[in-house]
């Protein structure tokens, strides 16, 4: 604490528990802002599908199944390796940390490289809103199912790199031995950070790509 | 309260937090909670002075029923652009960010928030979304007023409506970054002894409106990326036309900006506990159903946002639950306004300034609330909705409540901000004349919407002059009673004379360590051993 007090930039802690659980509680609101922020896109998601039905069970079906479900797979799998690196740094392994952190992130990449491909096949297939959008003779409504999937994912997406970017700062922070056994908390909190991107691919899923019929 | 803090006056005094450096990079880099404050506060004062003017113009054009002074058009961008400024860029910042960045930390006995890195970032992401509104203003102005319905905003929008919502959209997140660290603050860094039970009253509302500020805030933030999206690309989500629904925008607003009144007036509730216990000398009655009280409006808070929509087409069922819903809130603020009274019952009660204002606001408050109650009636709503009834009573609790307690909590807490007085009875005469100017100005205005004058119009018909005339009348002494502090506390801050560390005898940890704070607030953490407004009989605490 005398330490602190002499350093005016030092974080205001009595000591290093006082400020992991006060990091983990700054995590975990951020997180509930976060809900509420997502939350606004599904409650419009829910009174426009409500409202169309057909439209939106026309537009799953010009999804492409089998990448929403391989991404789905390969989130989830990131997310074993973000949880195994966490059990790692703790038993003071920082090369299986690593390890298990590159092999998250490549499979997070591998997740926006799919995504990236849809995107570029629906740029194709002119069912981007707002760019020569072609309904196909469908009902105008599927646009509105464009848009949200391309928001939701779009933002999703958006989210990944920057979990992407916190794994890299990770990795850095392990090879300098900023993060160790003995101040092991980043990784359990960038962990949650990855673990909830991931619970919001699990709610898209379905809605986006299982509602075909 | 009775605290132990050793060695608070043995000598080297530690130097406060205006001497810790004096170069403007010691001021924009600073990570203390108290310069961050100090920053807010010149911010928020600029931001409140421009909309102001806006306000002044438009009662200017009022005095004649004639529409002589503005333009339609440019009426319509002076009110939009007085409360998108009001409400983001004064309201929501006014005691959270100044004043409670200031005195949390000293009120629970801490060094610093939680986050101090985070809470110069938000006074930055702040500053950017200010300068991003002021640009959209001074490049021509948004008409859509301060809600950005639309299709006001998107199809038929002809003002800089993206600079400004972009404006918003991330002074929100300063918004979100600021209660995250309060929340963390009060759960993680009270100073031993100071439990839930004993937290002075102020931080309980401070928390609750945290709360708010995390939950409510980015659902506007995702409100406004739709809207943008809608404005860029047409893509139809709340066109009917395009298969979208116009009334899901104002639903995610009203999500937000009604829990958003409450961000609003909860710190003010707050300061108005700290400050009545402070001049009556006892401890605040009801300590615990107060601190409850905040919490229940935080979260009821959550569940009326559709009595702003009684006359739109949603459901008449739900119009009917948010009617019940609304009502609800009333119960919890009467406890609060119940509780203050009966605190001054046998009270040692002197008027220094602030008690001033925490009276005044106890006032307007009820008037203000009262008149909720009116608008909360699905019948009575339809005829007043969209008149000047609705514009006095959101300014009785927004002015009337929510200003007064700022310059009542900046009277209270300007001795431990700047270590010195101000001149009593001056500030005792700005405060009534603020009183006077207030009622005056907006008293006038419920009648004006119960006789059905229509609001955001620049023109009216020849029988509502005279309320009128009196309105912007009482409008320039508000103006004169928000002008004088600029003067006293100015000069205050150069000459008053020194105000020691309790100037007002009262209980609270920031007033057992030096005036103006310390630069790490305590020489040793302090630990608390009796609840908050531990006064005895006599009054002394």
């Amino acid at each position: 604490m005398n330490d602190a007090l002499s350093h005016p930039a030092a974080p205001p802690y009595v000591d290093r528990d006082q400020h992991s659980v006060a990091n983990h509680l700054g995590m975990w609101t951020f997180l509930a802002t976060e809900i509420l922020f997502f939350g606004g896109l599904f409650t419009g998601y829910t009174v426009l599908r409500w409202a169309h039905p057909h439209a939106f069970a026309e537009g799953s079906r010009h999804l492409e199944f089998w990448i929403g479900t391989a991404n789905t797979a390969v989130l989830l799998t990131s997310s074993l390796f973000v949880a195994l690196a966490d059990l790692a740094i703790k038993r003071d392994d920082r090369r299986a940390a690593r390890r298990h952190l590159v092999a998250a992130g490549l499979l997070g990449a591998a997740f926006l490289g799919l995504k990236g491909f849809e995107y570029f096949q629906k740029f194709q297939e002119h069912l981007v809103p707002g760019s020569g959008f072609d309904a196909h003779g469908a009902q105008p409504a599927l646009q509105l199912f464009f848009f949200l999937y391309f928001l939701m994912t779009g933002l999703h997406a958006l989210h990944m790199l920057f979990g992407l970017g916190a794994i890299g700062w990770l990795l850095r922070q392990i090879g300098r031995g900023a993060v160790s056994r003995e101040r092991p908390d980043a990784v359990a909190i960038v962990g949650l950070y990855w673990h909830f991107v991931d619970c919001v691919w699990i709610f898209l899923y379905p809605l986006l790509y299982l509602i075909g019929g | 309260m009775s605290l132990l803090v050793e060695s608070s006056k043995a000598p080297p005094r530690m130097p406060s937090y205006l001497e810790a450096g004096h170069t403007v990079r010691s001021w924009l880099f600073t990570l203390d909670h108290k310069r961050i404050g100090i920053l807010y506060m010149a911010a928020i004062t600029v931001f409140f002075s421009i909309a102001a003017s806006a306000a002044a113009l438009m009662r200017i054009e009022l005095l004649t029923p004639a529409g002589d002074v503005v333009t339609s058009e440019t009426y319509n961008r002076l009110f939009t652009m007085h409360g998108v400024l009001m409400v983001w860029f004064f309201l929501i910042p006014s005691i959270p960010s100044v004043l409670g960045n200031f005195i949390i930390p000293l009120m629970i006995g801490a060094r610093d928030v939680a986050f101090p890195r985070l809470n110069l970032l938000s006074w930055y992401l702040f500053m950017a979304g200010g300068i991003l509104a002021t640009y959209s203003i001074v490049a021509g102005g948004v008409d859509t007023g301060w809600t950005f319905y639309t299709p006001y905003s998107s199809t038929y929008s002809n003002g800089h409506v993206m600079a400004m919502a972009a404006g918003v959209f991330i002074a929100g997140f300063s918004s979100i970054a600021t209660g995250l660290n309060f929340i963390v603050t009060i759960h993680k860094l009270r100073a031993p002894g100071l439990t839930w039970t004993r937290l002075p009253l102020f931080l309980w509302s401070m928390y609750a409106t945290s709360i708010i500020l995390v939950l409510a805030t980015p659902v506007l933030a995702i409100t406004l990326v739709l809207m943008a999206m809608e404005r860029l690309w047409g893509v139809g989500i709340f066109d009917p036309k395009l298969g979208g629904d116009p009334l899901l925008f104002q639903h995610l607003f009203w999500f937000y900006s009604h829990p958003a009144v409450y961000i609003m007036i909860l710190p003010g509730m707050g300061v108005v506990s700290e400050t009545l216990a402070a001049f009556a000398r006892k401890p605040v009655f009801g300590y615990r159903v107060v601190a409850a009280s905040s919490m229940a409006i935080a979260i009821l808070g959550f569940l009326v946002w559709g009595h702003h929509m009684f006359v739109s087409s949603q459901s008449v069922y739900a119009g009917v639950v948010f009617s019940l819903l609304s009502f609800l809130v009333a119960v919890p603020s009467a406890i609060k306004v119940f509780s203050w009274t009966a605190t001054l019952y046998r009270g040692h009660i002197t008027f220094e300034t602030p008690m001033l204002y925490a009276l005044g606001f106890i006032g307007l408050f009820t008037v203000g609330g009262l008149t909720g109650i009116f608008l909360a009636s699905l019948a009575v709503d339809v005829h007043v909705h969209d008149t000047y009834f609705v514009i006095a009573h959101f300014h009785y609790i927004m002015v009337g409540g929510m200003v007064m307690a700022y310059m009542g909590g900046l009277h209270y807490w300007w001795p431990k901000i700047s270590g010195r007085l101000y001149h009593e009875w001056t500030a005792r005469i700005a405060a009534l004349i603020t009183f006077i100017g207030f009622n005056l100005t907006f008293f006038p205005q419920f009648v004006l919407g119960y006789l059905g004058m229509p609001r955001r119009y620049h023109m009216y018909p020849e029988q509502f002059q005279t309320l009128n005339v009196l309105s912007t009348a009482g409008a320039s002494i508000l103006a004169v009673g928000y002008a004088l502090p600029l003067f006293y506390l100015g000069w205050s801050f150069f000459f008053g004379r020194r105000a020691g560390p309790n100037p007002w005898g009262a209980t609270g940890l920031e007033w057992k360590t030096a005036s103006p704070a310390p630069e790490h607030n305590f020489e040793t953490t302090p630990v608390v051993t009796t609840g908050a407004y531990a006064y005895d009989a006599e009054g002394n605490p």
